[in-house]
């Protein structure tokens, strides 16, 4: 027999009727179902946009300085978000001089240093569930902790406690994302450092952190924008719904010593004003408070990528 | 067990001062995982600038007992040790002995090259930065430490680039010069071809015989004819299957000079092992 020859011509039949596939219905239908979830997303998404661009637009494309400049008023014509960008300018601040070192330090010492056991297991599962502890009442443990107990420090109902209520609201979230992104630096790396002699503080500081910096950075920063959408702990701790009577510039610390207000406040105090020109604004802060979200994911994304370069 | 047996090595690392010099010796070594024994009762003394290679079926402890040699196990949680693992006399895992000093001297090389994910000079100064030699040292250092590892032909004009780069083989060279690096007098290889071709392999099996005059080598292998053809005494172990709980522990069966073991063992298990007929 020549190399190269089918058997016969039967054999060959056999095998393109068994090569031959049916249709794949089930996949295709799964794809779809995907592909609508997907399309349900960007759909909402793209909606919200819209509709917040075509309410605010006029006032951002006439007075966006002045709306940005200009306090809160009784005449939507001459309000703006001034004290309410301050405020959440400086609850950012606080809250990534506090969480972000207090929740990165207790992920490292979970995952690098706790004993694997039963307690360590048990407070893993309460930071947990933590995490997912409504922001009420994250606000009304602010109240008695910052507001009241430590008055002599906060200054009362200031925003630096509302930056703090935020601080211990993405405690969590940060020390989950910031413990998995550990998790996953590959323990070769770790041995690779003991081989030659590093010392845990060693290996963790040249190695496991530079590794997890870009998964800690995106889960933190993410963490962040979230949380200074959140108006209900900072409405607990006695943000101001109305004018601030504190007239510092935007970046002022005095702030923290003093009464405040919030964008996500602003925002929530504006939208339920009957009064003709109040929607339009609404949005237009809607849309400011989103610029300053993508900024901070942007800053997220800018680093991670700079980092991840490096390691 | 015929360590005591053969006069060549002495089991006290005080011996008279023809006989060869032991840099490491185990003796009674006993691993534990929490309640279970990984390892039983180990006995292998290692002379200077020799090199021995640990054989033996999948968990039979080899690598456990090779990572008692520089207490890599510690680093494990519930990992467990009795027995004594002496260095030059003394006891590695008394308790005066930094694990952190230990590993400086006695290197370690890994199964899967693990190079840092940073560049080529980076890699091989981590371990002399941490150990606070001075930076002015270090491009002599880099360069010493690829030589000997056969490295720095291929790699000397691009050290700043990542080592992630490089191919498997060269990579693992890298971590054994990384290894070098901090000057140790022992190399712990556990494995280091079996993510290798054959031809990577054959260079790091030359290197290892290149630099034996320097180093004292252990190194645990899946591949018989690497430890017949590199090692000068070889060390087999095997699986205890403990028959009421169904619990594998890891026993040294033979060791002995290579050529004997590979040609007239005394135990007939080994004898199984080493001409295929594993039983």
């Amino acid at each position: 027999m020549a190399f190269g020859q089918v058997l016969d011509a039967g054999t060959a039949d056999r095998v393109k009727a068994s090569l031959a596939g049916g249709r794949d219905v089930r996949g295709v239908l799964f794809r779809v179902v995907l592909q609508l979830a997907l399309l349900f997303t960007v759909v909402i998404l793209a909606a919200l946009l819209v509709q917040v661009l075509t309410l605010g637009w006029e006032t951002l494309a006439t007075r966006l300085g002045d709306f940005l400049t200009a306090e809160s008023r009784s005449r939507a014509k001459e309000a703006g978000v001034f004290q309410g960008l301050r405020g959440t300018l400086w609850i950012g601040v606080v809250t990534t001089l506090v969480a972000f070192p207090l929740g990165i330090s207790a992920a490292v010492y979970l995952e690098e240093y706790a004993p694997k056991n039963r307690m360590t297991r048990f407070i893993e599962l309460n930071i947990r569930n933590l995490a997912g502890v409504p922001s009420v009442v994250y606000g009304i443990l602010a109240y008695t902790i910052f507001v009241t107990l430590l008055r002599p420090v906060t200054g009362g109902k200031t925003a630096l406690s509302g930056a703090l209520a935020v601080a211990v609201l993405v405690l969590p979230v940060i020390i989950i994302t910031s413990a998995e992104a550990i998790r996953a630096v590959p323990d070769s790396l770790r041995e690779a450092g003991f081989g030659v002699g590093a010392t845990r503080w060693e290996v963790i500081r040249s190695h496991v952190l530079p590794y997890a910096a870009p998964g800690i950075l995106t889960g933190t920063l993410l963490s962040l924008g979230r949380a200074l959408g959140e108006a209900a702990p900072l409405i607990l701790v006695g943000a101001v719904a109305g004018s601030v009577g504190y007239s510092g510039g935007l970046l002022d610390p005095g702030q923290l010593r003093e009464q405040f207000t919030a964008m996500p406040i602003v925002i929530a105090t504006w939208s339920t004003n009957a009064r003709p020109g109040f929607d339009q604004i609404t949005a237009a802060a809607i849309v400011v408070l989103l610029v300053v979200v993508l900024l901070a994911n942007a800053t997220a994304i800018v680093l991670r990528n700079r980092f991840e370069k490096k390691r | 067990m015929t360590v005591e047996t053969d006069p060549a090595v002495a089991t006290d690392g005080a011996a008279a001062p023809d006989a060869p010099r032991l840099v490491l010796d185990a003796r009674d070594l006993n691993v534990y995982y929490g309640e279970f024994m990984a390892v039983r009762n180990v006995h292998v003394a290692v002379p200077r600038n020799e090199i021995v290679a640990m054989i033996g079926p999948s968990g039979c402890g080899k690598s456990t007992v090779l990572r008692c040699f520089n207490r890599m196990n510690e680093l494990i949680d519930g990992c467990r040790v009795t027995g004594e693992v002496r260095y030059h006399g003394v006891d590695l895992y008394d308790r005066q002995v930094d694990a952190v000093e230990v590993r400086r001297r006695i290197g370690m090389v890994f199964q899967k090259p693990n190079p840092f994910p940073k560049s080529i000079y980076d890699n091989i100064v981590f371990g002399p930065r941490i150990a606070g030699v001075a930076k002015s040292e270090f491009d002599g250092i880099v360069e010493s430490s690829l030589r000997k590892a056969a490295l720095w032909d291929e790699v000397k004009d691009r050290l700043k680039s990542s080592a992630l780069g490089l191919s498997g083989g060269q990579q693992q060279r890298l971590c054994i010069a990384r290894a070098v690096a901090t000057n140790p007098d022992v190399l712990l290889m556990d494995e280091p071809c079996s993510a290798l071709d054959p031809i990577a392999t054959g260079k790091i099996e030359d290197l290892m015989h290149e630099i034996k005059a320097e180093y004292t080598i252990v190194i645990v292998t899946h591949n018989m004819q690497q430890a017949a053809r590199v090692s000068d005494r070889t060390a087999f172990f095997t699986v205890e299957v403990n028959s009421d709980s169904d619990r594998r522990t890891g026993v040294l069966v033979e060791y002995d000079d290579t050529e004997k073991i590979f040609s007239n063992p005394s135990d007939s298990r080994t004898e199984n092992y080493v001409t295929g007929r594993f039983g």
